[in-house]
């Protein structure tokens, strides 16, 4: 069970920030600029009114997830250095009270969003709750060394819901921005755990680089990294994005395949394979690569969005090359 | 909830502050339902059959 070696007294006095924090609000945001995207990028325009209300349920949607996440994983978090602080592992709030906000915020959010905006974008917005909590949290995170590759369609979704609060219905376009974080998930997280695979391994996580090591994760980096770049630029080709958003996926993925490239070549990762003895954290020549590959990923989505966000908000013209 | 032993001047503090931001937080959804409410049904809320 889970919570078996999460502790269970009340150090501290539980503050609301703590409550909050079990949120993840560094996430909601991210999930929010995503919705937002689709639902701009959608072309019928929904109610001001109900548009904020349809954020803000993908938002409440997004945090109640992630307070069932930090529940059920505390003896993971409790084992990892950049999670031990989290308000359950440290002793700030109970696994239940995490657990009860998470169930509340998650019909909440569910319930708002049916009869306020429609029932076709809450019933993907309980999908993705349900997704990221029980078969990412429950069932791959602990369990395969694909559990980001899968999992991450709930970090992808929410600009098909923010599309389908708009209109009702998810298109091929608004697949295609899930497309595009669900193919960008992998190269991103496993650039990242190529420096931070010791404290997975500690916890007893299966990240690709603990189960296959250092080489073959960043074998399959590049090959994510070539499989995302014409995912990124097909937008520009259905009638999605325009000029502008063909030079700023086409030109940033150029960049992202060269990181990709430099990295592959590199040695990153081999400092935090589990059968060396090195420190957490520990970079080594060529680590570098593995860090400068993890910002660029963030730049380019962010920028790919923005972008999208911007063309669409000031009324430009879609490319439709192939309309 | 709270330990009676560990009752003191700062779990007061800080049940107090989440009671607060509960109540903010029911407030919000109760006029957000309200909103909502109103911009889909527009001047129906008025004009129904009774």
């Amino acid at each position: 069970m889970a919570m078996a070696t999460a502790p269970t007294s009340v150090r501290a006095p539980a503050r609301w920030q703590d409550f909050l924090q079990l949120l993840k609000p560094r996430v909601m945001s991210l999930v929010v600029f995503t919705a937002l995207t689709g639902l701009v990028c959608a072309p019928e325009h929904l109610n001001p009114v109900l548009g904020a209300v349809a954020i803000l349920c993908i938002a409440v949607g997004a945090g109640a997830s992630g307070a069932l996440n930090m529940w059920y994983d505390a003896d993971i978090d409790a084992a990892m250095r950049r999670t031990r602080g989290r308000p359950v592992p440290a002793g700030r709030v109970q696994g239940a009270d995490a657990l009860a906000l998470g169930i509340v915020l998650s019909l909440l959010s569910v319930m708002l969003m049916g009869v306020g905006v429609n029932w076709f974008a809450a019933g993907l917005l309980a999908f993705t709750i349900l997704f990221y909590a029980v078969v990412y949290t429950m069932w791959l995170k602990r369990w395969t060394a694909q559990n980001i590759v899968i999992g991450g369609l709930a970090g992808a979704l929410p600009p098909v819901i923010g599309w389908a609060a708009a209109t009702g219905t998810a298109p091929l376009n608004a697949w295609l921005l899930c497309a595009i974080i669900f193919m960008w998930t992998p190269p991103h997280f496993w650039a990242l755990s190529l420096y931070t695979s010791d404290d997975y391994a500690k916890a007893g996580v299966p990240m690709m680089p603990v189960v296959k090591g250092a080489r073959s994760t960043r074998a399959q980096i590049l090959i994510y990294s070539l499989l995302l770049i014409p995912v990124c630029v097909a937008p520009a080709f259905t009638g999605l994005g325009g000029v502008a958003y063909l030079a700023v996926s086409g030109l940033g993925g150029l960049v992202f395949l060269l990181l990709a490239w430099r990295l592959f070549r590199s040695h990153a990762g081999e400092a935090a394979d589990p059968r060396n003895d090195d420190g957490l954290y520990d970079v080594r020549a060529g680590a570098r690569d593995a860090r400068n590959l993890f910002a660029f990923s963030i730049l380019y989505l962010a920028l790919m969005f923005a972008t999208l966000l911007g063309e669409h908000l000031a009324g430009l013209k879609p490319l439709e090359l192939f309309r | 909830m709270s330990d009676p032993n560990l009752e003191g001047e700062d779990f007061r503090k800080a049940r107090r502050a989440r009671n607060i931001a509960i109540a903010l937080g029911l407030a919000v959804f109760v006029i957000l339902v309200y909103a909502v409410t109103i911009v889909n049904l527009g001047s129906d809320v008025i004009h129904r059959p009774l």
